[in-house]
């Protein structure tokens, strides 16, 4: 029995226990971590650098929202707006633009709508509204739903009715929900390439200028937040941002297919997205 | 899925660690509602039975709060850690374990109190024949303890924060699997999970009970 105690103490040690080096905690949006990217590219800066990244995947606002009460080091989001506000207030500095890919409207292969293959979020929104199509909205004041809530704005379209589910979850629970009711939804195309429960669903808008997704990692103001890993996590955001850390991210493929685009693969000027496989 | 056992690991680590702690705590608790006697005992039994029904969410949230780097306890850089996610547990087992251990220990002491007393025995000493007669019992108390801390996601997803190799447990990656459509292996840790489960009650039970002796407590009492 003492020997038992014995061991189950040393178990319980070894994994309360720090590891060795040290380890800072990266607020990320859900995207980049359920896609793979993360577990892909943070073992590169780790082999590099020994500092080890511990990442929160949660929705943008939610990332913002535990880096504003000084609870991780660094974020990596893609809200533009929010992330504006969260530097206003003082809580980040030094935002810089590190990875791109598009947002995506899927929806069930049946199309009631009839928007698929367009390449105008905007007016097939409309067309949804006016079928009372399904359309199942995050609703959890993510990247995502934060673009979304924009595109019915510029449709001149306050959803409401049955038809507009708001589910208040991330990404993989709005695509299993949209798998489920036969409903439309707006995903990154991250997300949505290495999602497993696509069945009955299908790419239905891309291509649109609008649909742009871009990933910015934000620094937290160290006069702001003096408990934060200040080092350690400029370091992540150098790496990130670094000709090593982008072809790192540039490298990640999904069946062959490429998710992210480093920075520095720049949108093309006209801001047209590339669409399909490729992207 | 890389890293399966180590999760498995963390997974039992976290939740048996939460569940003996709160399990002293639950008996010391169980001990004085059944035995004690003091004004505002009823109230406390009834407070005790009402927090059973404690979700583990807003235990995660409320707990969060107190160890985010702006709540009293930020300075002990508990948050995010498997330490978090013992405390939180802890918590949610100790009315489990404290108000099922109340009734095993309230039952005997209501048939043999009398008795014990008259020959001279205090309440304290009472309490080693009590655990005695009442363990059979008092183990499915801390069973259920362990029942609601390996299967609880609400509280350790908010303090444990789901990271990986360090913080995500069986329950945490279901949630994950899920969320990235991955169903089938969603389900099949769903399966280990239960399994896991199964194998520490029968565990618990052998060590505790002698063989034969389960399913006769009628004709042994």
């Amino acid at each position: 029995m003492r020997r038992a105690c014995t061991a189950w103490l040393l178990l319980a040690l070894a994994a309360a226990a720090p590891a060795p080096g040290p380890a800072i905690v990266l607020a990320s949006t859900t995207s980049v971590e359920n896609s793979g990217l993360l577990a892909h590219i943070l073992p590169l800066f780790t082999a590099a650098t020994g500092i080890r990244v511990h990442v929160l995947a949660q929705g943008t606002g939610q990332a913002l929202a535990t880096a504003a009460r000084g609870d991780a080091d660094l974020v990596l989001v893609h809200d533009p707006e929010a992330e504006a506000r969260f530097i206003a207030e003082g809580h980040g500095i030094d935002r810089r633009e590190i990875a791109w890919n598009d947002f995506i409207l899927v929806g069930p292969l049946a199309d009631p709508a009839h928007v698929a293959g367009g390449h105008d979020a905007v007016a097939a929104l409309r067309r949804i509204a006016e079928t009372s199509a399904p359309f199942v909205s995050r609703g959890d004041a993510s990247g995502t739903d934060a673009l979304e809530k924009r595109l019915w704005r510029v449709a001149g379209i306050t959803p409401s009715g049955g038809w507009y589910r708001e589910i208040g979850g991330g990404m993989g629970q709005a695509l299993n929900a949209a798998e489920a009711m036969g409903a439309y939804t707006l995903s990154d195309r991250g997300t949505w390439l290495a999602f497993g429960n696509k069945a009955g669903l299908g790419a239905s808008v891309e291509g649109d200028p609008r649909l742009l997704n871009r990933y910015d990692v934000i620094r937290l103001d160290p006069r702001r937040h003096p408990a934060v890993q200040s080092g350690p996590a400029g370091r992540l955001a150098d790496w990130l941002a670094s000709p090593e850390g982008q072809a790192a991210i540039g490298d990640y493929r999904l069946g062959g297919t490429q998710l992210f685009h480093p920075d520095a693969d720049a949108p093309p000027a006209d801001s047209q997205i590339r669409s399909g496989g490729g992207c | 899925m890389a890293g399966f056992l180590p999760i498995v690991g963390l997974s039992l680590v976290v939740s048996l660690s939460a569940t003996a702690i709160a399990s002293l705590l639950g008996f010391a608790l169980a001990s004085v509602l059944a035995l004690g006697r003091f004004r505002g005992r009823a109230a406390l039994i009834v407070l005790v039975n009402a927090l059973l029904g404690l979700p583990p969410v807003a235990v995660g949230l409320l707990l969060y709060l107190i160890l985010s780097h702006a709540g009293p306890l930020g300075g002990l850089g508990l948050l995010f850690t498997p330490g978090a996610m013992i405390l939180a547990q802890t918590v949610l087992a100790v009315p489990i374990i404290a108000a099922l251990g109340h009734r095993a220990l309230a039952e005997p002491w209501l048939r043999y109190g009398r008795a014990l007393r008259s020959c001279g025995v205090g309440r304290m000493r009472s309490l080693p024949a009590l655990f005695a007669m009442s363990r059979v019992a008092l183990l499915t108390a801390v069973l259920a303890g362990f029942g609601r801390t390996i299967s609880e996601v609400g509280a350790i997803l908010v303090v444990g924060g789901n990271i990986a190799g360090y913080t995500r447990t069986m329950t945490t990656a279901i949630a994950l699997e899920t969320s990235k459509g991955n169903l089938g292996l969603a389900l099949s840790l769903g399966g280990v999970l239960i399994g896991i489960s199964v194998a520490v009650s029968t565990a618990a039970l052998a060590l505790t009970v002698p063989p034969g002796g389960l399913g006769r407590e009628n004709q042994a009492g």
